[in-house]
C-alpha cells in the first residue's frame, strides 16, 4: 500500500512536468503577449517590459528558467496584477472556491446518491421517471441559465438571498446551489444505474433469503456495491468544482480561482497560467491516488500493487 | 394438514410482464415431511425455482401468487406479511442458490456474512455468534474457520464458497432447506463432497430438504420423492424407485432415455427430447408436452389431461395412461381415480410413511 501510494506519488511528479512542459509551449505559440493589447505603451516600453520579465529571451532558456524556480518553490509575479506573486493570488483566491465548491460536492452527494437509489428502487413507476426527467434537466440545462434563474427570481424578484458576495451563509445558497446541479443529476443517474445493477445480483437474493430487511439489504449489501462507480465520478469532480467555476463567480461576484484561469488566458498572463494549471494538474493527480486509496477500502478485491 | 412440513395446494403463479401474462405454475401441488428428501426436475421455465421460491415469499417482481394455498411449518404463507416472512427466511427455512461464485458479497468477510443471519435470527451476542460461525464452517468441513472467517468471497474456491453459503442456511437449524441447483456451476468431484455434505447434515440435523436440478443422477442418489415439472405443472410424481423404474409419462420417459449410460458402447449416441421448450407467454391449449411427445394424440392437443393415480404417491398427468386406465378399469371406478388427487387429507400418514420406509 505504502509502496504504491511512494510510487503514485513519482508518476504524479511526471505527469505534472508533462502537463507543465506542454502548457508551456501551447500558451507562447498562441499568438500575442502580455503586453502587446495596450495601444498606449511606446515600442520602448514595452520591450523594457519584455526585457524585465525576460520575455525578449529565446523560448527554450525562458522554459529552463522557469522550471528551474519552479523546482525552487518560485512561481514568480503575475505579469498582469502588478505586485502579486503567483502563490499568493493562489492561497488567497483557492480558499474561497473551494468552500462554495466543496459544499456543492457535498450537496450533490447527498442529494444525488439517496435519489439515485430511490429512482432505482422504484424502478419503472412514476416517481423513477420524475427523478430521471429532473437528471436529464439538471444535465441539460448550461450552469449559467441556472444562475441567471435564479439571480433573477429568487434574488431579483423575491429578494430572499443576496445576490453577490459571499459575506454570510446566504451568500453561498445559491453559488451553491448553482454549482451542484449538474453534479446531482450525473450522480442520481450514475447511481441509479449501478444501484439497478447490484440489486439484480445474486448476493441480493442471499440477502432477501437471509430474512433481512429492505433496508439494512439496501443500505449493507447494495449501497458499498453500488457507491463505486459514484467514487470514480467523484474525484475528479471534486478537483475541477473545488478550483472554482468561472460562470458561477461571475455572476455571484465571488473573488474565486475560477475566474483567474480564464482572465489569465485571455490576459496572456504566463506565470498565473502557468501556475494555476500546475495548481489543478497537481491536485488532479492527488485526487486520483486518493480515489484508488478509496477503492481499496469500499472492495476487497482491488489491490493496490 | 399439519402432518406435512410444506404443504403446496394448487399453487397457481404468473408474472405479469409487458407482453402478456406468463403462466410459470398453473396448479402445482407439493407435500414433504419433515425431514423427508423431495426432488424436483425438469429443464430450464418449468417452474422449479418459481415453486420454491414463492414458498418463501421471494418471488420475483412481476410474478404474482394468483391462487392455491401455500403452508410451511404451520404458518399459512398467504396470509403473512412481509415482517412475519422475513423472521421465517433464513431461520425456519433456507436456501443454497446454484451459483456460489455471485451469491456471497463481494465486499464483506465470510465471517460477517455468517454472523449477520445468526443476530439477525437469534439473540445471541456478537462473541457468541462468533463462535457459532466457528462451528458452523467446521461442520461443512472447512478447515482452519478462524482464518476463513476473515477472508473475502474471492479468497476462497468455488467448493468452500457453496460450502460457506450451506453455513449460512443451516445458521438456524432450519427444519427446511431448498437447494436450488447446488451443485451445477461446480466441477464433478465437488459436487459429489456438497452431495454427500448435504446428506450428512440433513441426517444430523434433521432437516427437510426440497432438492431442484435437472440433474437426474443428483436425484436418484439423494432424494426419496421426485417431481417431474414441465411447463409450469407437475406432470409425474412419485417415489424415486417408480421415477426410474416404472415412469408413466413420455416427459419422464424421455429424461430418463437422455441419461448417458456406463454401459452404453462406444458408438451409441445420447437420445435427446426433440423440440423445444414450450412459449410460456402463448401455451398450447392440451398438454403442454404434446408437441414434443412421441405418442401424442388428438385429445392431447386440445385438452389438459387428468391425474392418473397409480397408488397413494404415483401419479401422472397424461391421456395415455388415462387410456389404459380407462381400458383397464369399468366406468364406475375410472370417474374416481379420475377424481383422486395426491392431495387427499386421509392418504397423508400412509405417504409420511411411505417416505420413512424408503430411507
Amino acid at each position: 500500500m505504502l509502496k504504491y501510494i511512494v510510487k503514485r506519488l513519482i508518476i504524479a511528479l511526471i505527469t505534472i512536468f508533462a502537463v507543465a512542459t506542454l502548457t508551456f509551449f501551447l500558451m507562447n505559440a498562441v499568438p500575442g503577449g502580455p503586453f502587446q493589447a495596450e495601444k498606449s505603451i511606446s515600442a520602448q516600453a514595452r520591450a523594457n517590459l519584455d526585457a524585465k520579465y525576460g520575455l525578449d529571451k529565446p523560448l527554450f532558456q525562458r522554459y529552463l528558467t522557469y522550471m528551474n524556480d519552479a523546482l525552487h518553490g518560485d512561481f514568480s509575479e503575475s505579469l498582469k496584477q502588478r505586485g502579486r506573486s503567483v502563490i499568493s493570488i493562489i492561497t488567497t483566491k483557492f480558499p474561497v472556491s473551494a468552500r462554495v465548491g466543496g459544499m456543492a460536492v457535498l450537496l450533490s452527494l447527498i442529494i444525488g446518491v439517496p435519489l439515485g437509489c430511490i429512482a432505482a428502487l422504484n424502478r419503472g413507476k412514476a416517481l423513477d421517471n420524475v427523478i430521471i426527467v429532473l437528471a436529464t434537466c439538471g444535465i441539460a440545462i448550461p450552469g449559467f441559465v441556472i444562475c441567471t434563474l435564479l439571480l433573477y427570481f429568487i434574488g431579483a424578484k423575491l429578494q430572499w438571498l443576496p445576490t453577490y458576495g459571499l459575506s454570510s451563509w446566504k451568500h453561498y445558497i445559491m453559488p451553491v446551489i448553482s454549482i451542484a446541479v449538474y453534479p446531482t443529476a450525473y450522480i442520481t443517474r450514475l447511481m441509479r444505474s449501478s444501484m439497478l445493477d447490484v440489486l439484480g445480483q445474486d448476493y441480493m437474493r442471499t440477502a432477501r433469503a437471509k430474512g433481512l430487511s429492505q433496508s439494512v439489504s439496501l443500505f449493507k449489501h447494495a449501497l458499498r456495491n453500488a457507491v463505486i462507480p459514484v467514487v470514480t465520478y467523484v474525484g475528479p469532480m471534486l478537483a475541477y468544482t473545488i478550483t472554482g467555476s468561472m460562470i458561477v463567480e461571475k455572476i455571484f461576484t465571488i473573488p474565486g480561482l475560477g475566474s483567474e484561469f480564464v482572465s489569465s488566458a485571455l490576459n496572456r498572463d504566463y506565470t498565473v497560467i502557468m501556475g494555476t494549471t500546475i495548481f489543478l494538474a497537481t491536485l488532479m493527480v492527488l485526487v486520483n491516488v486518493l480515489v484508488d486509496i478509496v477503492y481499496t477500502i469500499i472492495d476487497p478485491r482491488i489491490k493496490l500493487k | 394438514m399439519s402432518e406435512y412440513l410444506v404443504n403446496i395446494e394448487n399453487e397457481r403463479l404468473s408474472f405479469f410482464t409487458p407482453a402478456g401474462e406468463v403462466k410459470a405454475l398453473n396448479g402445482v401441488s407439493i407435500h414433504v415431511g419433515e425431514g423427508e428428501v423431495l426432488g424436483i426436475v425438469g429443464e430450464s421455465g418449468s417452474g422449479k425455482s418459481v415453486t420454491a421460491y414463492s414458498l418463501m415469499g421471494l418471488t420475483a417482481y412481476p410474478g404474482r401468487l394468483i391462487g392455491g394455498d401455500l403452508y410451511f411449518n404451520g404458518h399459512h404463507i398467504n396470509e403473512m406479511t412481509e415482517k412475519q416472512m422475513r423472521k421465517m427466511r433464513g431461520n425456519e427455512v433456507s436456501i443454497i442458490f446454484q451459483d456460489p461464485m455471485t451469491s456471497l458479497n463481494p465486499v464483506y468477510t465470510i465471517g460477517n456474512q455468517i454472523r449477520e443471519v445468526i443476530l439477525l435470527h437469534t439473540d445471541k451476542t456478537k462473541k457468541e455468534a462468533q463462535e457459532r460461525a466457528i462451528e458452523l464452517l467446521t461442520l461443512v468441513g472447512i478447515n482452519e474457520p478462524k482464518k476463513r472467517l476473515k477472508q473475502y468471497p474471492h479468497e476462497l474456491s468455488g467448493g468452500m464458497r457453496q460450502r460457506v453459503m450451506i453455513a449460512i442456511a443451516l445458521a438456524c437449524e432450519p427444519k427446511l432447506l431448498i437447494a436450488d441447483e447446488p451443485t451445477t456451476a461446480l466441477d464433478v468431484t465437488i459436487q459429489a463432497q456438497i452431495l454427500e455434505l448435504m446428506m450428512e447434515l440433513k441426517d444430523k440435523l434433521g432437516m427437510a430438504i426440497i432438492m431442484i436440478t435437472h440433474d437426474l443422477g443428483i436425484v436418484a442418489s439423494t432424494c426419496e420423492r421426485i417431481a417431474v415439472m414441465y411447463a409450469g405443472n407437475i406432470v409425474e410424481y412419485g417415489t424415486t424407485d417408480d421415477i426410474f423404474y416404472n415412469p408413466r409419462h413420455e416427459y419422464t420417459k424421455g429424461l430418463i432415455r437422455s441419461i448417458p449410460r456406463m454401459d452404453a458402447t462406444e458408438h451409441t449416441r445420447l437420445v435427446p427430447i426433440e423440440g423445444t421448450p414450450v412459449d410460456m407467454l402463448n401455451p398450447p391449449k392440451g398438454c403442454k408436452f404434446a408437441s414434443r411427445c412421441e405418442k401424442c394424440m388428438k385429445i392431447c392437443l386440445t385438452e389438459m389431461p387428468p391425474v392418473t393415480q397409480f397408488d397413494e404417491i404415483h401419479y401422472t398427468q397424461c391421456w395415455l395412461n388415462q387410456k389404459a386406465e380407462m381400458e383397464e378399469a369399468s366406468p364406475q371406478s375410472s370417474g374416481k381415480e379420475q377424481a383422486g388427487s395426491p392431495a387427499e387429507p386421509e392418504q397423508d400418514p400412509q405417504i409420511a410413511e411411505g417416505g420413512a420406509a424408503n430411507e
